[in-house]
């Protein structure tokens, strides 16, 4: 992964890319960033920083004002969506949600026998063995962002974006899932992730993008999870501390104009920041 | 009631006819149904219908055929909707009220106007089935063959779209075409069916099998197939209740349906239940 526009190579190239709304004030403004083979890169910023518009932009649904964004041809790719946005009430069971990523030019409406054997492999692989009658709702947290993990899979996608993969998962479930995504990628798929979360996903991440509008840093966690690069991303001053061995990102309220909270209100045991 | 009064009406050519539209009217709808119910766009039946009564009265002005007027009317009210849907912050239950009830009020407007072209207004709005022609059934016949043969060739794009439709689309589906293939499905199978049901109880016969069979399973397609064997034994036997009872079809249809949904609200969920058992086991 590489933040510079002179790259021509990868999977995916952005090229000083400017993404608008109905001609409102731009989202994305002169974006580079380019996607290589097994890259397992996390997109951070604050609310409306344009993460989500920059997954959409590589995944070509939304159009650029400016620049572009070049795919490889043929490249395959599989978005697993933010569970938020997920009708849990659709009926459909884990199987029929996998196998309608096949969706493309004219098929059967049933799976054929090495589709099955395939959606169970999948199914396997991601740890829900005789899961796929079951419906969607039915799952567990963890459970249910697997379900649209293997149906990206299923697409056999080179390349898997996923928009907010551990919002609303508590601390185990999140770790379950950045292993998964990990060895994932060590069997060479290509993940690129948006995370609001800067210590529990991105901090474990090989490659880390702050992003607000503009790339404002991109390279290891060491390199951009440093207090000016956080500051100009999130437009508010924020610390890194050491902790045995890792590096923990906490908000700063401490400047010229803040006072600093010493104590929770009304609470004896005197939380500082 | 013996055999031979049950089977007596099936002695006259318009009752056959109409029970051939009505059976196959009701498994229609209760496919198409699906789609509509699992977008959140019940009333687009009942919206597309009065759309087209005023395509009806569009063509008659105009001097073209009516069916075929008042079947592009509804196709272009159909996409019009969802453009409205796809391009602009609106509700599809917001556009459906703006565009059909736009063109249904020009319909009135135009029928008190210059009168009703060709056929009975009244027979548009509540149905009509002893006017049901041969022509008709051999419509629906090819209208329900032709949804067949999307559903069946179209079936994981159509699911992926109501599903997902931004994941659809990322992943390469057209879902916009998507779209509007499934609202021109819509419109022709509302045109097929406003002869027996009327403009003004269509909405039922593609609501109701719906909610009924989606109380009865959590599985995309059983509830397609469900819907559709509901629909037409709605379709059925109410239209040979409507014989019986001398009450008009279109109300014996969508009050057999209702009953199905009764039936559901009341066993559904122990039924789902055992359905998921089974279905955890293997």
């Amino acid at each position: 992964m590489t933040s510079t526009s002179e790259l021509a190579g990868g999977l995916i190239v952005v090229d000083d890319l400017t993404v608008n709304y109905g001609g409102g004030a731009p989202v994305l403004i002169d974006v580079d960033l380019t996607i290589e083979p097994g890259d397992l890169v996390g997109i951070v910023g604050p609310s409306g920083s344009g993460k989500s518009t920059l997954l959409k932009a590589m995944l070509g649904t939304v159009a650029p004002v400016s620049g572009s964004v070049r795919r490889a041809p043929g490249l395959a790719v599989g978005l697993v969506p933010q569970v938020e946005t997920i009708d849990w009430n659709f009926p459909v069971t884990v199987a029929e949600c996998v196998g309608m990523a096949r969706a493309r030019g004219l098929r059967m409406p049933w799976m054929s026998r090495s589709e099955r054997t395939e959606i169970g492999d999948v199914l396997d692989r991601l740890g829900m063995h005789g899961l796929g009658g079951r419906h969607i709702r039915e799952l567990s947290g963890g459970q249910q962002q697997r379900v649209f993990l293997a149906r990206a899979l299923f697409t056999n996608a080179q390349v898997i974006f996923l928009d907010e993969p551990t919002s609303g998962l508590d601390v185990r479930t999140r770790h379950d899932v950045l292993h998964l995504l990990d060895d994932l990628n060590a069997d060479g798929l290509t993940i690129v992730l948006t995370t609001h979360d800067l210590n529990g996903i991105a901090a474990h991440l090989p490659t880390v993008v702050c992003l607000n509008r503009s790339v404002i840093g991109a390279g290891r966690p060491d390199e951009v999870l440093v207090p000016d690069v956080l500051e100009r991303t999130y437009g508010s001053p924020m610390e890194v501390l050491e902790h045995g061995g890792m590096r923990v990102v906490v908000d700063s309220p401490i400047d010229g104009n803040v006072t600093p909270m010493r104590r929770i209100a009304g609470g004896r045991g005197g939380a500082s920041a | 009631m013996s055999w031979d009064e049950l089977l007596r009406p099936f002695e006259f050519e318009f009752f056959r006819n109409g029970i051939y539209v009505a059976t196959i009217a009701g498994a229609l709808c209760g496919v198409v149904g699906c789609y509509v119910v699992l977008r959140n766009m019940s009333y687009i039946g009942h919206g597309l219908s009065h759309s087209i009564f005023g395509g009806y009265a569009v063509a008659g002005l105009a001097g073209v055929n009516l069916f075929l007027g008042a079947g592009i009317w509804g196709v272009v009210t159909a996409l019009a909707v969802g453009g409205i849907v796809r391009r602009r912050p609106i509700g599809s239950d917001a556009a459906i009220g703006v565009v059909t009830t736009a063109s249904f009020a020009l319909g009135l407007a135009l029928v008190q106007l210059y009168g009703s072209p060709g056929r009975n207004a009244d027979a548009l709005l509540f149905g009509n089935v002893l006017g049901v022609t041969t022509s008709d059934v051999w419509l629906i016949v090819g209208v329900a063959l032709a949804t067949a043969a999307i559903v069946f060739f179209f079936y994981r794009q159509l699911l992926f779209t109501t599903f997902d439709s931004q994941v659809a689309a990322a992943t390469g589906v057209r879902t916009a075409w998507i779209d509007a293939l499934l609202m021109v499905v819509l419109s022709a199978t509302v045109l097929a069916t406003m002869n027996v049901m009327g403009v003004t109880l269509i909405a039922a016969t593609l609501v109701v099998p719906a909610v009924v069979a989606r109380m009865l399973t959590d599985s995309f397609g059983k509830m397609l197939a469900l819907s559709g064997v509901i629909g037409a034994v709605s379709g059925f036997v109410g239209m040979n209740a409507s014989y019986h009872l001398d009450v008009a079809s279109g109300p014996t249809i969508v009050l057999t349906s209702a009953c199905f949904f009764i039936v559901a609200y009341v066993f559904g969920g122990r039924f789902r239940r055992r359905a998921g058992t089974v279905a955890h086991a293997h």
